[in-house]
């Protein structure tokens, strides 16, 4: 069966134009802006100096609150893209029309993912503007990194909500989903892997950790961002623990890619059927 | 269409053959064979779980049978001309609720993009459900019959052949579904079919061509009104008020005939008759005029031949 990209744009353009309307992807990014402008500024108040002082501090502030925000807000963003033209009555004649499952959902997904996009390139990107005097140019490289890291982790989380989206019965229990996987992949998966390393005594689960990390998209954007700082990356003394198979920038933006895809692949497939 | 047949066939535009579907144990459909011939207003109707939904939904095909073909217009509707073939078809979902958040002129485009249809045309839909002066308003701000008449302009995107209409009449008033019927006889003029599910039978047995009912997931009778009834044998009755002291000799007059009467009240007698048998009534009554006070003729409605269908075997 042929694929109408057509079909797909124009579902991914409504997704994308109710987020501009519903000032959502304003809000997004005025967020983004403030918290970044708020670190990059206010970072070092508690050492008692205020002011700006270093890109990779900046990053590394950011990226420990950017690790609980974005999953966050991209599964609120995309918990109900299917059950909720379910629940509405509206799915039925969207599939009366001449328009396939798979193209429905990725248009939805990349709607959603547009209006996540751009909330993302125009908050944090503003940030850059106005620090981009006062950076070198390796230190705007590695807020590139971070944006574009800060990127996948939001699409990886819009595609694991889309997933939900997909299988839950009805939006409550969607957004209980939602919430729940928030919690696991952000709060409490960390916790359980510390816990196996206390439980095999630092010895059996040592070697093995490094590679439990990839499979939490949250950890791999920490990763990704810390081994971009080498400044940070000895401050976390990461460079002892890490295998160096691991520190292949290439694998990490990988396996944040393979957490866009999957979920969402997983997700057409069962919506087809 | 390629039709290799020359029967009736090639005058079908829906031709449904031995459908089932099932979910789990329960038989939402359960062998129904249904043809709907083209140009005709159809009218399917049932209970609440009479499976007419799940039959709906798999003609659309949004649902896939368990078993069973569907051909409409000769083509399968999940088949590889399935675009081609959606975009002749109009269908108005049951309760629809659109984007709140949208206009209803906007609600309009996003549809006629996906159907491949002119946007241009969508402004005088509008004005052809009457709802010109609402396009630029919000949908959160429309009424239910507003919002029905938005859903029947969604179905008439790209001028469909073939009209799918669940329960398209729910929250109209009177003055509403009169208009909604005249622009259905309109369109089944300019030779689209309609095939539209409705709970209210008396509104229903006027309009249609043919209907089909259904009761626990099969079809249980096809036809016009007319030749429903008088497969059921249905009664009529007449109910005749006696003049003064005529009851007795009205009684006596009818007991050689096949019907059953009941008295009612002091005068009145009540006589059930066989549909074709009812003549042959009037005419006894009329050759005793002077016993006849007044007379009313009641046929059997819908109703009765749904309730019939749905309680026996047929």
């Amino acid at each position: 069966m042929s694929f109408d990209f057509a079909a797909l744009a124009t579902i991914a353009g409504k997704e994308f134009w109710d987020r501009i309307r519903s000032l959502w992807v304003l809000a997004i990014a005025l967020l983004f802006t403030v918290f970044a402008l708020a670190i990059a500024y206010f970072g070092g108040a508690q050492q008692g100096a205020v002011g700006f002082r270093s890109m990779e501090l900046t990053i590394a502030s950011l990226v420990s609150l950017v690790i609980y925000l974005i999953p966050l807000i991209a599964l609120l963003l995309g918990f109900d893209a299917i059950v909720g033209e379910r629940e509405r009555g509206s799915l039925d004649l969207l599939l009366s029309l001449p328009i396939t499952r798979s193209e429905l959902l990725l248009g939805k997904y990349a709607g959603l993912a547009g209006a996540l996009a751009f909330s993302t390139i125009a908050g944090f990107g503003l940030v850059a503007v106005v620090l981009s005097t006062r950076v070198s140019l390796a230190g705007l490289a590695a807020y590139a990194g971070f944006m574009a890291s800060s990127l996948l982790l939001g699409c990886a989380f819009l595609s694991v909500a889309v997933l939900i989206s997909v299988f839950a019965a009805d939006r409550t229990r969607a957004s209980g989903l939602a919430i729940a996987v928030w919690f696991f992949f952000v709060l409490l998966f960390d916790l359980l892997l510390l816990g196996l390393l206390v439980v095999g005594g630092g010895q059996a689960g040592g070697s093995a950790l490094p590679f439990l990390l990839l499979l939490n998209p949250a950890d791999v954007f920490r990763v990704i961002n810390m081994h971009a700082l080498e400044e940070v990356g000895a401050l976390y003394g990461l460079a002892t623990v890490f295998p160096p198979q691991l520190a292949d920038a290439a694998l990490l933006y990988g396996v944040l890619v393979g957490w866009c895809v999957v979920p969402l692949g997983v997700a057409a497939w069962r919506f087809r059927r | 269409m390629a039709h290799t047949a020359s029967r009736d066939a090639a005058d079908a535009i829906v031709e449904v053959r031995a459908l089932h579907r099932h979910y789990g144990a329960v038989r939402a459909v359960d062998g129904v064979d249904l043809e709907i011939a083209r140009g005709e207003m159809f009218g399917l109707i049932g209970h609440n779980g009479a499976g007419k939904t799940t039959l709906f939904r798999m003609l659309l095909g949004l649902v896939a049978p368990s078993a069973g073909e569907i051909a409409i217009d000769g083509v399968s509707v999940t088949g590889d001309g399935f675009r081609a073939l959606r975009r002749r078809l109009g269908y108005l979902p049951e309760n629809v609720v659109f984007y709140d958040n949208l206009t209803g002129l906007e609600t309009l485009r996003f549809f006629a993009r996906l159907k491949r249809a002119e946007t241009r045309t969508c402004l005088p839909l509008l004005e052809r459900v009457g709802l010109a002066h609402a396009a630029g308003r919000r949908i959160r701000e429309y009424s239910k019959g507003m919002r029905q008449r938005l859903g029947l302009a969604q179905a008439l995107l790209g001028e469909p052949r073939l009209l799918f209409l669940d329960e398209p009449t729910s929250g109209l008033d009177p003055a509403g579904i009169r208009d909604f019927y005249a622009m259905l006889r309109e369109l089944q003029a300019t030779g689209v079919t309609i095939v539209l599910t409705s709970h209210v039978l008396a509104e229903i047995q006027q309009r249609v061509d043919r209907l089909a009912i259904m009761a626990a997931g099969r079809v249980r009778a096809v036809g016009t009104v007319a030749s429903l009834r008088a497969a059921r044998q249905l009664p009529a009755v007449i109910t005749v008020e006696a003049a003064a002291g005529a009851r007795e000799r009205l009684r006596a007059a009818l007991a050689g005939l096949p019907v059953t009467v009941h008295e009612g009240g002091a005068t009145a007698l009540a006589i059930e008759c066989r549909p074709d048998l009812r003549l042959h009534v009037l005419g006894v009554l009329a050759g005793m005029a002077d016993a006849v006070g007044d007379f009313t003729l009641q046929e059997a409605t819908l109703e009765d031949v749904l309730f019939a269908a749905d309680g026996g075997p047929l």
